[in-house]
């Protein structure tokens, strides 16, 4: 089954292999603790990706809508509101309601652990705190690209 | 100049963008700020003629003989550091001209003359989270438990403008903070406090002419005077736009709107102090304890010509400035850049803006210790780094301290561990023997160098950012958010690589964590207050509301109105809070930040 995305889409597969993990960085709440993301913008950049962020309080349908227009493998949400398990679950559900399973969605912020298990159910994985070396949360995003890679391909 | 700029914008490099700056604009005539640096320069002595022997004569043959490879010195600030500092690091005329004594110009080693003897720095918890019942409840426990002064903190949706029951507060309602949408929660935070006999400060900044409102009809349905209400609104909207982002309107709206309330304040609620310049949030969003000295005094002076161009006399506004800085874990830098801070705004005032006024020279300060150097692992370490950011603060002079709790990096604090940071505070006071001397470390050859350099720098960048058009073109341009994050950046890679150390997250790790219990806020708040403003909306005269905001419409759109007696009679209709902004929102329009990375 092609998603609603890969129909419209009309791929070249040939583009996907050669191209470069491309990640969208949002903060889809009503928070404003960027630090941390631009830490990560720069060392994903650094680290060969190409990164989108569109800046401060995108709605989650925006966060989708980018993700979609721009053909990113992953979105990575962050959250240092508390709000994660509400917001981050509203990207999620956007994204199966539009039928959207090629791009992964992997998560961080300040996220206690008893947490972490709810958000792996949605698909949101990583789901790392301060703290966590950039080589972790690089190689994890790497992981998650490649899988969302192979089902664009698929 | 705007070809520049563009070019300046749209470059990467911080590094090479002060490089062009540098190169393609020369100044014709020399600035207040070049004349400064140069004024430290000429003061310097030169060459150090013990240090340079004594390295030749017994450090170098010592280092040769134990093979010691020299590790990086460096602080946040990204000074080099010596292996020791001598009188002749520091200029001749140091301690007369730069040092002064304490209650006097240029007040480096604090602003009274008799310190803490005379008065200790009031013990400022910040709290509030949940519904308004729990931040009440939080509030007493503090008064019972010793602490001198309220401090709330407000949840996402209040800050950015939004009520309770706005889509997008879902989820955050009273996480970060308390939730305020009407002012009946205000009336419900205050139930039982006596307003006259507390001083409150509240970070608020985008909405702090609402907040301020609320408070201050709040009082008035108590039958207290406005005049007695003491206390602070952060109100500082530049730092938001640099650090802590939470705005509503584009900038020169909001900094419209604080000119009304400064005007309003200083006719009528003379204790309350309605901008607190807040270099905290600058600190914690990445910057160092320079960037954080020299952005936040920058904004400062933005704020003192704001007064000035209400026209009002910068002795009735300036003593009403106060100041909130963040220590952190490097413990003479925060030092310095504390005296250097009282230095620097009594320098400038004095010598640029000719002002005499004792109270206007003296720069007041709140400090918290910083969240940022926290580590979820091993959370007890907290308590030891809060208790030597807290001496730093004291040994810095400040006028107030909030001590972190241990327990947040993993959430709100508990009240477990907030007793700890406020147990921490009274060891300080009263068992140390810290404050029992003014400004103890004074005269210290390393500390005196470093406040003298931190001062140097801070005028650097000073220079700088008048080149640029001043501090608020600045930061529309992503000049000062882009410095902050190339540090933040450096920063965290260093601690990668482990040149720095953050012991039980990057060094001394343990394997097995074991988790703490911590303060969960659970969505009951959130139903709670959507039913509460449910019912405010339900009682109140909807034709009064209306013309109320309506009132406000008009006199956001005449600029020379006074737009905060309409938010105090908007407020008094109970009109949310987000009715309020959106008459904002429907005048200025929204704000979209520039890019950074």
């Amino acid at each position: 089954m092609l998603g609603e995305r890969s129909s419209v889409n009309g791929k070249n597969q040939s583009l996907f292999k050669d191209r470069p993990i491309k990640i969208l960085l949002a903060k889809p709440g009503i928070d404003g603790h960027d630090r941390g993301i631009f830490v990560l913008s720069k060392a994903f950049r650094d680290a060969g990706m190409e990164v989108i962020y569109p800046g401060l309080l995108p709605k989650p349908e925006d966060v989708v809508e980018i993700a979609v227009n721009e053909d990113v493998d992953v979105i990575a949400l962050s959250l240092l509101n508390g709000a994660h398990l509400t917001v981050f679950k509203k990207v999620v559900d956007i994204m199966k309601k539009r039928g959207i399973k090629d791009i992964a969605v992997v998560g961080g912020g300040t996220i206690p652990d008893e947490d972490k298990p709810k958000l792996e159910k949605m698909g949101i994985t990583g789901n790392y705190g301060p703290g966590t070396p950039l080589s972790v949360i690089i190689e994890h995003v790497k992981k998650r690209a490649e899988e969302a890679r192979k089902l664009k391909m698929a | 100049m705007s070809i520049l700029r563009e070019f300046y914008h749209n470059a990467t490099d911080n590094v090479l963008n002060r490089r062009l700056i540098n190169d393609i604009m020369p100044t014709k005539t020399k600035s207040f700020w070049q004349k400064k640096l140069e004024e430290i320069e000429r003061s310097k002595s030169g060459t150090n003629a013990d240090y340079d022997s004594w390295k030749k004569r017994t450090l170098d043959p010592w280092n040769e003989k134990t093979h010691f490879s020299p590790a990086e010195y460096t602080n946040s600030s990204g000074f080099d550091l010596k292996e020791i500092y001598t009188s002749k690091d520091i200029p001749n005329d140091y301690e007369k001209k730069r040092l002064g004594m304490p209650g006097e110009y240029p007040f480096t080693r604090g602003i009274y003359p008799n310190m803490y003897r005379g008065k200790r720095w009031t013990m400022r918890m910040f709290s509030g989270f949940g519904t308004p019942e729990d931040t009440n409840h939080r509030l007493r426990y503090l008064i019972k438990h010793g602490e001198t002064g309220l401090s709330i903190a407000f949840d996402m949706p209040t800050l950015y403008g939004y009520d309770c029951t706005n889509e997008r507060a879902e989820g955050e309602v009273g996480k970060c903070g308390v939730n305020v949408s009407s002012l009946k929660d205000m009336e419900v935070i205050f139930k039982g406090i006596d307003l006259s006999k507390v001083s409150t400060s509240m970070t608020i900044n985008a909405p702090a002419a609402v907040l301020t409102a609320m408070y201050a009809v709040v009082a008035q349905k108590k039958n207290i005077p406005i005049e007695m209400l003491a206390g602070t609104v952060q109100a500082d909207i530049l730092k938001e736009y640099i650090a802590q982002k939470e705005w509503i309107y584009p900038p020169e709206a909001h900094i419209r709107l604080i000119r009304d309330m400064m005007v309003f304040c200083t006719n009528n609620m003379p204790k309350w102090n309605y901008i607190s310049i807040s270099g905290y949030h600058i600190r914690e969003a990445g910057a160092s304890a320079l960037q954080e000295l020299a952005f936040t005094l920058a904004d400062g002076f933005f704020y003192v010509d704001l007064g000035l161009q209400a026209g009002l006399e910068i002795k009735r506004f300036a003593p009403r400035l106060s100041f909130f800085f963040n220590s952190s874990i490097n413990f003479f830098e925060e030092i310095a850049k504390l005296r250097a801070a009282r230095r620097i705004w009594a320098e400038v005032l004095k010598e640029k803006y000719g002002v005499t006024d004792k109270r206007s020279l003296g720069l007041k300060f709140h400090t918290q210790t910083s969240g940022y150097t926290l580590t979820w692992q091993q959370p007890l370490n907290n308590i030891v780094r809060t208790t030597i950011e807290g001496m730093a603060a004291v040994l810095g002079g400040t006028q107030s301290l909030h001590t972190n709790s241990y327990d947040e990096a993993w959430a709100l604090p508990s009240e477990d561990a907030v007793k700890v940071a406020l147990r921490t505070q009274q060891i300080i006071s009263e068992e140390s023997g810290i404050p029992d001397v003014i400004d103890p470390l004074g005269g210290s050859y390393y500390l005196e160098w470093l406040t003298d350099k931190m001062v140097e720098e801070t005028y650097r960048y000073f220079e700088q950012i008048d080149r640029l058009g001043g501090i608020l073109e600045a930061v529309k341009k992503g000049y000062i958010q882009k410095e902050i994050a190339a540090t933040s950046y450096k920063r965290q890679i260093r601690l990668e690589q482990g040149k720095e150390t953050m012991v039980g997250a990057n060094k001394y790790v343990d394997e097995d964590e074991k988790p703490i219990s911590i303060l969960r806020i659970s969505r009951k708040a959130e139903k709670a207050q959507v039913a509460r403003l449910k019912s405010v909306k339900s009682k109140r005269n909807e034709l009064h509301v209306q013309k109320t905001l309506l009132d406000l419409e008009n006199a956001m759109r005449t600029e020379n109105e006074n737009t905060f007696p309409y938010i105090m009679k908007a407020v008094e209709a109970y009109a949310t809070l987000e009715e309020i902004s959106n008459v904002g929102r429907k005048v200025f329009g929204e704000w979209k930040e520039p890019i950074i990375v």
